[in-house]
């Protein structure tokens, strides 16, 4: 019970953050697909950040684990000015420019790491071998029956997470630019009416979402894979928009679904150990999210409301 | 700096102004950007980028290589590279059929893998005569693929689920589905790959002697050829054809004309998911033998590409899966002979569709340039 918690929270929470990223690009008006490119691109910049200084540090340090979360999430975005700029500026279809920046980012990670390694490291690899960060057990608040695994074994990166959740939770709910960004995506004529610049809350909301799903993508290489390869594009950030999707594009009831999915990944390898099945039935084990996202869209899209807006390229003299 | 910036958009104009040739001198143009970017890249690499790129023409038997193996030639590099090219054709129209009616299918390696298994279990394993077998596994592979590509298409008519999510769910449910299968009943120790089908159910006739030559002849690509003229003709001259487009274009307009949008919707996701289907059968069944456990085929994505290089129009998707394929089949023989990693060839294949996805923006811009120069002409003239 206890490692279902751990696990599961450990897979959620950087999910979560993704999500919110998600959010906000979305309720600017942005379709944002682009998440898994971009938090396999932060995952690299960070990777590399922590491979590059890894000499400089000792094997117990964290200083390297904390640069690499830095740079992911300027890796996620610098890389996501790019979907700005073909979503804001070239007035392209959002949906195929966020399926162009996945492919181009499997690709141009894929590439990189390899050149890199071979020219830089003078080995032939296709990953950096990154480890798993330390953990953590707050010492009071663990020893709650049954809750306190919440507290126990915890990756200092869902420490992170929380924090910058709740930031982002304010900023999108309390502030005036907040308030800005959910107008986007509903009515950007009125906001445009008001003095404000419509593409520039956009930009910001999408660099917001690229920031954030490169801090969810270091946070998996640190966790799941313990390096970055291209086996970090296993469809997380696809997983991150179907939690909004059901999360109704708000913030608190995504929280929900992407516990859910945590809990029913853990759970599922926990049941696969528990009564000893053979490894291969981990296969299937992999399915539940997926599995569980699928059902849950067939029960709630129909309620869903998405964001008036969303998807349609701004034209300041459409009626 | 005014006066080369009037060169550069006069330029522009006469290249890409005339509105009717735009479909095809776009698409060219920005085949030609990322070429140069691509040359851009393995220049800073250190590496002559003729070479790379010649490289890439012999690895697909369109150039002839400096020497060749027993029983190889420039023309059994050729008819494997038409083996590799025919899933890529079949892909590429899936992407197309459904963007016609305005829908994204991402799912395309999804339903290849499924087809593919399917028919490898029902056809592949039997012991059925070629005559029987070969015409047999075209029919399950469609019908899988079909099943597949409604589902989507029923989720999103029924359940409002935007079909690129649930595609994506469908794709990994397959793959690890699929992988579980293999793994635990079909599965060859040696190669760690599926049991290889039959001889009888394979689409390609593998390593056949001509004169002295062994080569693979890939059955598939006459019927792939044919494909595209044929819903070339169902997308432009049938109701059918005429009602997707509707549905693609506005659902509330098409509603409004009395079409039925969710039945379209549902029809045309079988329609490309039978596509797909026939992509699953000659990869899995025609270019391979046998099936890869937890991967999903990255064809699927490519055709993204390859349709929107073509406007996904059927004719033209005919010339850029030939193009994408010459970059990805190539990429082996250049990465050998000039030292280039061969992932060099997916970045080359991503920049080209960063730049047709900007396909919409040049023709407005262009569009920009000439309504200027034809102001200036007119003060000059007035």
């Amino acid at each position: 019970m206890e490692r279902i918690i751990i696990d599961g929270l450990s897979f959620s929470l950087p999910l979560f953050i993704m999500a919110i990223g998600g959010i906000y690009s979305e309720k600017s008006g942005i379709t944002n697909l682009a998440l898994e490119g971009l938090q396999g691109v932060g995952a690299f910049t960070g990777a590399l950040a922590a491979v590059l200084v890894a000499g400089s540090f000792s094997d117990q340090s964290q200083a390297p684990f904390y640069l690499a979360v830095i740079f992911a999430v300027i890796g996620g975005t610098v890389y996501s000015l790019l979907h700005a700029l073909l979503c804001i500026r070239f007035k392209a279809n959002q949906v195929i420019s966020g399926v162009v920046i996945n492919i181009l980012a499997m690709a141009l990670t894929a590439f990189l790491t390899k050149y890199l390694n071979r020219s830089v490291f003078g080995a032939a690899s296709d990953k950096f071998v990154l480890g798993v960060s330390a953990r953590i057990t707050v010492p009071v608040l663990s020893g709650i029956p049954v809750l306190g695994a919440v507290f126990k074994d915890l990756y200092p990166f869902e420490m992170i997470i929380v924090l910058v959740a709740v930031a982002a939770w304010y900023v999108m709910y309390k502030t005036r630019y907040g308030m800005n960004l959910r107008a986007c995506g509903d009515n950007p004529h009125a906001v445009d009416a008001a003095g404000v610049d419509v593409g520039k809350v956009r930009l910001v909301a999408v660099m917001v979402s690229g920031g954030l799903s490169g801090l969810a993508g270091i946070c998996f290489a640190y966790s799941i894979s313990a390096n970055f390869s291209s086996s970090i594009y296993v469809g997380y950030g696809y997983l991150a928009i179907a939690a909004l999707i059901f999360g109704n594009w708000t913030i608190l009831p995504t929280l929900g679904s992407c516990l859910l999915f945590g809990f029913a990944r853990s759970g599922g390898y926990y049941l696969v150990q528990k009564l000893k099945m053979p490894s291969s039935y981990s296969d299937l084990v992999m399915t539940l999210p997926y599995v569980v996202t699928l059902l849950l869209l067939v029960f709630f899209s129909k309620y869903n409301r998405s964001p008036r807006a969303l998807g349609e390229i701004y034209d300041k003299g459409k009626r | 700096m005014k006066g080369s910036s009037l060169i550069f958009k006069r330029g522009m104009v006469r290249l890409l102004g005339n509105e009717q040739r735009q479909p095809v001198t776009i698409p060219l143009f920005a085949i030609a950007l990322s070429l140069l970017a691509g040359a851009a890249v393995i220049l800073f690499l250190g590496k002559n980028p003729l070479t790379a790129y010649q490289n890439l023409l012999q690895g697909s038997g369109l150039l002839p290589k400096p020497s060749y193996a027993g029983y190889k030639s420039m023309l059994t590099d050729f008819t494997s590279f038409m083996n590799a090219w025919t899933p890529m054709l079949f892909a590429s129209l899936s992407v197309a059929v459904a963007l016609r009616a305005g829908l994204f299918n991402i799912g395309v390696s999804g339903q290849m893998l499924t087809a593919g298994f399917v028919t490898t279990l029902v056809v592949g394993y039997g012991t059925l005569a070629a005559p029987v077998a070969k015409p047999l596994v075209l029919v399950v592979g469609m019908t899988a693929g079909a099943a597949v590509g409604g589902l989507i298409g029923w989720l999103k008519h029924q359940f409002n689920i935007n079909e690129v999510v649930s595609s994506i769910m469908l794709n990994y449910i397959a793959q690890y589905v699929i992988s579980f299968f293999i793994n635990t009943y079909y599965v060859n120790p040696v190669s760690r790959q599926s049991n290889a089908v039959s001889k009888a159910a394979r689409l390609t006739l593998m390593d056949t002697p001509v004169g002295n030559l062994k080569m693979d002849i890939p059955l598939g690509i006459v019927l792939a050829v044919l494909a595209a003229v044929l819903v070339k003709f169902l997308l432009d001259r049938t109701v059918f054809g005429y009602e997707i487009k509707c549905v693609g274009t506005s659902q509330n307009a098409a509603r409004y004309a009395g079409i039925n949008v969710g039945r379209n919707v549902v029809l045309a996701m079988v329609f490309s998911g039978a596509l797909a289907g026939l992509a699953g059968v000659t990869y899995y069944l025609g270019y391979f033998g046998s099936i890869q456990p937890r991967v999903l085929p990255s064809t699927g994505f490519d055709a993204i590409a390859v349709s929107l290089l073509a406007n996904s129009n059927p004719l033209g998707i005919i010339f850029s899966s030939f193009l994408i394929t010459i970059i990805s089949k190539g990429s082996t023989y250049m990465s050998s002979s000039s030292g280039l990693e061969s992932e060099i060839a997916s970045v080359i294949t991503g920049m080209i569709l960063l730049f047709s996805a900007c396909g919409v923006f040049i023709r407005y811009k262009v569009k920009g340039f000439k309504d200027e120069l034809k102001e200036q002409e007119e003060r000059r003239d007035g």
